[in-house]
């Protein structure tokens, strides 16, 4: 017997729950880079367990779609979390906001 | 029955990793804790018989992207985050965002329950290695090639962003880093 459909989509949804509010929460930059990759791995699980369900290899397919996108921009997220902290001296989110004055 | 089991445990160390993942104010230890939640769900990719999306998963995820944010981590000689945030709100709008998607997740669990048994005839190659490479190279060319662009223009993104100044940019950096530091004591 296997799990439920549903259940792959519980926990696909609690993990993306928790990444979300880990966005909101953490201050520093590269803890929220780790919250949305966490994010992208909860939609990854959708896919392949909906792939799984009906026999379907296209959402394989987008998962490995998502990788790539998550691959370029952890590459070039880190490439901008370095820049601002030549110029700042931080990672923290909020001595990003000099715009704002 | 040892598909149920093994997805529950998995799953729960999953749910644990994640959560530690936001808890820990170290970003070093959130790194490992992600690691952790890799590889528990390249674990339920395997139940999910999609073994190709399990390798890569540990490949790309646990090996590259996690190796490159621990690099970053090493390099910057990070600390660990202040307690005291300026923004207190945003801790109440976190929560409730966090209630609102668990609610959202319950309701998806009911309806999708509730939902007649769809029975597909399993198909045994679905999530071969064979499977998703000729259909990568067949239905899904462009988007396939749209990806290796997108690729490539995060290599010279990255280049560009991270360069080495030259030295009149260097000293002029240094000069108002240490005005600053000076004008702040």
């Amino acid at each position: 017997m296997e799990p439920s459909l549903a259940s792959y989509l519980a926990l696909s949804g609690i993990l993306f729950a928790i990444g979300a509010t880990g966005v909101i929460f953490k201050r520093n930059a590269i803890g929220m880079f780790m919250c949305i990759e966490l994010m992208l791995n909860a939609v990854n699980l959708t896919f392949v367990a909906f792939s799984r369900y009906y026999s379907d290899v296209t959402g394989q397919l987008f998962v490995f779609m998502v990788m790539s996108v998550a691959a370029a921009e952890a590459a070039v997220g880190l490439g901008i979390i370095i820049a601002f902290f030549r110029n700042r001296v931080s990672v923290d989110v909020d001595d990003a906001s000099i715009l704002k004055n | 029955m040892a598909g149920t089991v093994l997805f529950f445990v998995f799953a729960g160390f999953a749910i644990a990793c994640a959560l530690s993942t936001v808890y820990h104010r170290n970003p070093l230890y959130s790194a490992v804790s992600l690691i952790g939640v890799f590889i528990s769900l390249s674990c339920i990719y395997v139940t999910l018989a999609a073994p190709f999306i399990a390798a890569v998963q540990i490949l790309i995820y646990a090996g590259a992207i996690m190796v490159l944010v621990i690099f970053v981590i090493m390099l910057l000689n990070l600390d660990e985050e202040k307690p005291y945030r300026r923004l207190n709100y945003l801790y109440a709008l976190g929560g409730f965002l966090g209630i609102v998607l668990l609610a959202q997740t319950f309701f998806v669990f009911v309806a999708v329950n509730k939902t007649p048994k769809h029975t597909v005839a399993q198909d045994e190659t679905v999530g071969k290695t064979l499977s998703i490479g000729a259909n990568m190279y067949t239905e899904y060319l462009l988007p396939v090639e749209i990806v290796g662009v997108l690729l490539l223009m995060a290599i010279i993104g990255g280049v560009i962003l991270v360069r080495r100044l030259n030295q009149p940019e260097l000293e002029l950096v240094v000069h108002n880093e240490s005005e600053k530091r000076h004008f702040e004591q």
